[in-house]
């Protein structure tokens, strides 16, 4: 388990995915800034490619097979679907903050009944 | 199926066995001990960027300054295509450094930067709601490790680099071929009898069904991604619409 002696394994990158995918959770849940939401997003999003990643390597995994593909090839789909929802997410951003002059997602609150 | 009694003490003891190391494990049997030419650097250089990306990604969670914040996230970022490069995944990481870190996070500094005036440079959270969050990372931070570490085959420890034959296989050309529906690894079964058995494993006919290219995907992304520009030009068109008539309503 020590990545200094031993070969690193997929359990490795697994905590890393874990730890990056509970920072964006919580930077999606805390923060009322609406751009440190959409860090949030892209945290969790990361934590995902990571997880993605490992289990497709053939490096870390000597039974790795069609996922060494397959891994990959998803991985690009998250990052450019990311890219997406990125720049969709920041025009909203940028209208509700030309509207409201604010973006405080706490004080978007016009939708409530 | 093992007790929750039994996995959670394994659970608990993973992280802390790699984080013992870092606290002063390594010094001992690491780096005194071992001859620099028995160093694992792929280790080494793992553990150097899973520390910069999971700390600068817990950072990123505790500043509050919205510009640190972006400086925080393009690091861990960063650091994680170096997970990428370490992985094998040299065109994934490649991608991440161009696309992630290239041009998503300059829009979101670009966005950072349009909205930054001073009251929302740093908007704080309640206490009640940081100590809420904390509650709720911890629970989820146990169960993705308990469910990483609950799995025998993902605790296998993976190969050194060296022991592939010092090569590893380049990555680009079959992801290629599978954005345009050819799997090169698997090849059909036509492809496999022209080829006179392929890859002898035997599994290809039934398994070749599921394990087809990705062309069908890779169009839909690319439409989607057209839509979704255009749908973002066109909310940033109907701002400036809608200022220009508020600027002659207002010049009335």
């Amino acid at each position: 388990m020590n990545p200094l002696v031993d070969p690193v394994g997929v359990v490795h990158y697994l905590v890393v995915g874990a730890v990056l995918f509970t920072a964006g959770i919580v930077c999606m849940a805390v923060k009322r800034n609406a751009l440190g939401v959409l860090m949030g997003i892209e945290l969790v999003l990361n934590g995902a490619n990571v997880n993605f990643v490992a289990f497709g390597s053939p490096v870390l995994r000597a039974d790795a097979g069609p996922l060494a593909i397959d891994g990959p090839v998803i991985a690009l789909f998250v990052i450019v679907l990311a890219a997406a929802e990125a720049a969709v997410a920041l025009a909203i951003t940028l209208n509700f903050y030309n509207n409201h002059s604010t973006v405080d997602v706490d004080r978007a609150d016009e939708l409530k009944g | 199926m093992m007790p929750s009694t039994l996995l959670g003490p394994a659970s608990l003891l993973g992280p802390t066995s790699l984080l013992g190391f870092v606290a002063g494990g390594g010094t001992a049997c690491g780096f005194a001990m071992v001859p620099l030419a028995a160093v694992n650097w792929h280790g080494l250089f793992f553990l150097a960027f899973a520390v910069v990306a999971c700390v600068m990604a817990v950072a990123v969670v505790l500043a509050d300054n919205v510009v640190r914040m972006a400086f925080y996230l393009v690091l861990s970022l960063g650091a994680t295509a170096g997970l990428f490069f370490l992985a094998g995944a040299e065109f994934v990481g490649a991608m991440q450094l161009m696309i992630y870190v290239g041009g998503t996070l300059v829009l979101l500094v670009f966005g950072v930067m349009l909205t930054a005036q001073a009251p929302f440079v740093s908007i704080k959270t309640a206490t009640g709601d940081r100590v809420l969050a904390g509650i709720v990372a911890a629970s989820l931070l146990a169960v993705l490790l308990q469910a990483a570490f609950s799995v025998h085959a993902w605790r296998e420890p993976g190969r050194f680099p060296g022991d592939t034959g010092g090569v590893v296989e380049p990555m680009s050309t079959p992801l290629g071929m599978a954005l345009v529906g050819v799997r090169v690894d698997d090849p059909s079964p036509g492809l496999a009898q022209e080829n006179g058995g392929g890859n002898g494993d035997g599994s290809g006919g039934a398994a070749a069904g599921g394990r087809s290219g990705y062309l069908l995907p890779f169009e839909i992304v690319s439409v989607h991604l057209l839509v979704v520009l255009v749908g973002a030009a066109y909310l940033a068109r109907a701002k400036r619409r809608r200022s220009s008539r508020e600027l002659s309503e207002a010049a009335r």
